[in-house]
């Protein structure tokens, strides 16, 4: 599953694909040069970084953060972030005795304007089957082991709600600034898999 | 439909696959099948209920077999050829033929210019409704997932039917996604996010986390 087709079928795919753009493009459905501009949008300028933001500011800001948990699309959308996948947004809060994790069993719903496109992971049958039934394994599977007294609470996005987690800021963080936070947020802790490490347990990507 | 995209709670569906460092697209086809999706449906032919039944309807063993930009591309052909855009036929035969005549369009489309790109994005399509529409339930209210099995489009993921849990929030109306898919008709419907237990859901042979789901007022009823 996922990328690691026989390369028949992909070229087979590859062809198909190249045929409809051409038919699409012909009858005037699709602008070439706007096709490059929504993959551009999406390669280059909207991911992780803009929901790590988000976080960031709702650490070092409670003004924020009160109106985050509150009206979180207002709040995501004056940092610039909104649209398209990210229409009505709700934000989750970790805490030492809730983790949440978010995932979409129906197709691969994911808040967009903040975190970008869905990894392949996010999207494989093998996790949207399995973190509902079993979270505390899948999270293992990322290297994230919680304590039993911890609830972990799974957020399955069926409808057009799209969640995000603000994870637990790391301890030893209390001197940094917005922008020096905003690097160590990662988007796994944003989905849920993984927390934000300590600056002296190094970077987790 | 009772789909194999419907996927919570199954097994066997083998190891997640973490890539490290992971390309936001895996091969030139990936972006141009996410870009001929975006600005097609921006088109306004069809909307996101109806494009993600299109992709439910992929046959059951394929859809397990290939990936998200394959399912995508499956729904998108589905679409075009249900407003009668572009056929099957015409992609066939452009495959083999760079210069396979195209059957006309059935009346004028006027394509996403690049210019409006950032805006149709930054606009996106939001789902809330301002009708009054009946609320019959309300947060720390015991609900019960009716147990319906539609060959159409439906929201409810079947491991929830059947299933009592408790509303935690009260998230407005929104168009119901049953009917928008079915026949493009936006009907208004109060949206919950109803908390279960994991024992609920799974049995009480473990320790299961507790699953929040966001569910329609047409999906539930009180738990008798």
């Amino acid at each position: 599953m996922g990328h690691d087709h026989d390369h028949s079928h992909l070229s087979d795919v590859q062809l198909r694909v190249r045929a409809l753009e051409s038919l699409m493009v012909e009858k005037g459905l699709v602008d070439s040069d706007a096709l490059n501009v929504f993959i551009d949008t999406y390669e280059t300028k909207v991911g992780p970084r803009n929901g790590a933001a988000v976080v960031a500011k709702a650490w070092t800001d409670p003004e924020y953060k009160a109106w985050l948990m509150k009206d979180a699309t207002a709040a995501i959308d004056s940092l610039g972030y909104k649209g398209r996948q990210g229409e009505h947004m709700v934000v989750v809060e970790n805490t030492p005795d809730v983790h949440n994790v978010v995932v979409c069993t129906l197709c691969s719903c994911y808040p967009w304007p903040t975190l970008g496109l869905p990894p392949v992971w996010y999207k494989s049958a093998a996790y949207r089957s399995r973190v509902v039934i079993d979270p505390r394994g899948v999270l293992a599977e990322f290297g994230t082991v919680l304590p039993e007294s911890q609830e972990i609470r799974v957020w399955d996005s069926t409808a057009e709600i799209r969640y995000l987690v603000l994870p637990m800021r790391p301890a030893g963080t209390e001197h940094m600034t917005a922008d020096e936070l905003a690097l160590l947020v990662h988007r796994d802790a944003m989905i849920g898999v993984k927390e934000v490490a300590s600056p002296e347990q190094g970077d987790t990507p | 439909m009772n789909g194999a995209h419907d996927l919570g709670g199954m097994h066997g569906m083998g190891a997640i696959e973490i890539e490290n460092p992971e390309p936001v697209f895996h091969g030139e086809w990936e972006k141009r099948v996410l870009a001929l999706v975006l600005a097609s449906g921006a088109l306004g032919k069809w909307n996101i209920d109806k494009s993600r039944y299109f992709r439910e309807k992929m046959p059951g063993p394929e859809y397990l077999n290939t990936s998200y930009y394959e399912h995508w591309l499956f729904g998108l052909e589905g679409l075009l050829e249900d407003s009668g855009l572009v056929s099957a036929d015409e992609i066939d035969a452009r495959m083999i033929l760079r210069t396979s005549p195209t059957l006309p369009l059935p009346e004028p489309i006027e394509p996403v210019k690049p210019e409006q790109v950032s805006a149709v994005l930054k606009k996106g399509g939001p789902a809330n409704m301002n009708d009054d529409c009946e609320k019959r339930f309300k947060t720390g209210d015991r609900v019960r997932v009716i147990n319906r099995n539609p060959v159409g489009h439906i929201r409810a993921p079947r491991y929830t039917r059947g299933r009592t849990g408790t509303v935690v929030m009260e998230h407005g109306a929104f168009v119901f996604p049953d009917r928008n898919a079915a026949t493009s008709e936006k009907v208004a419907c109060q949206l919950y996010n109803v908390r279960f237990e994991g024992r609920d859901l799974w049995g009480d042979d473990m320790d299961y986390d507790p699953v929040y789901v966001d569910l329609f007022d047409n999906y539930l009823e009180p738990p008798s």
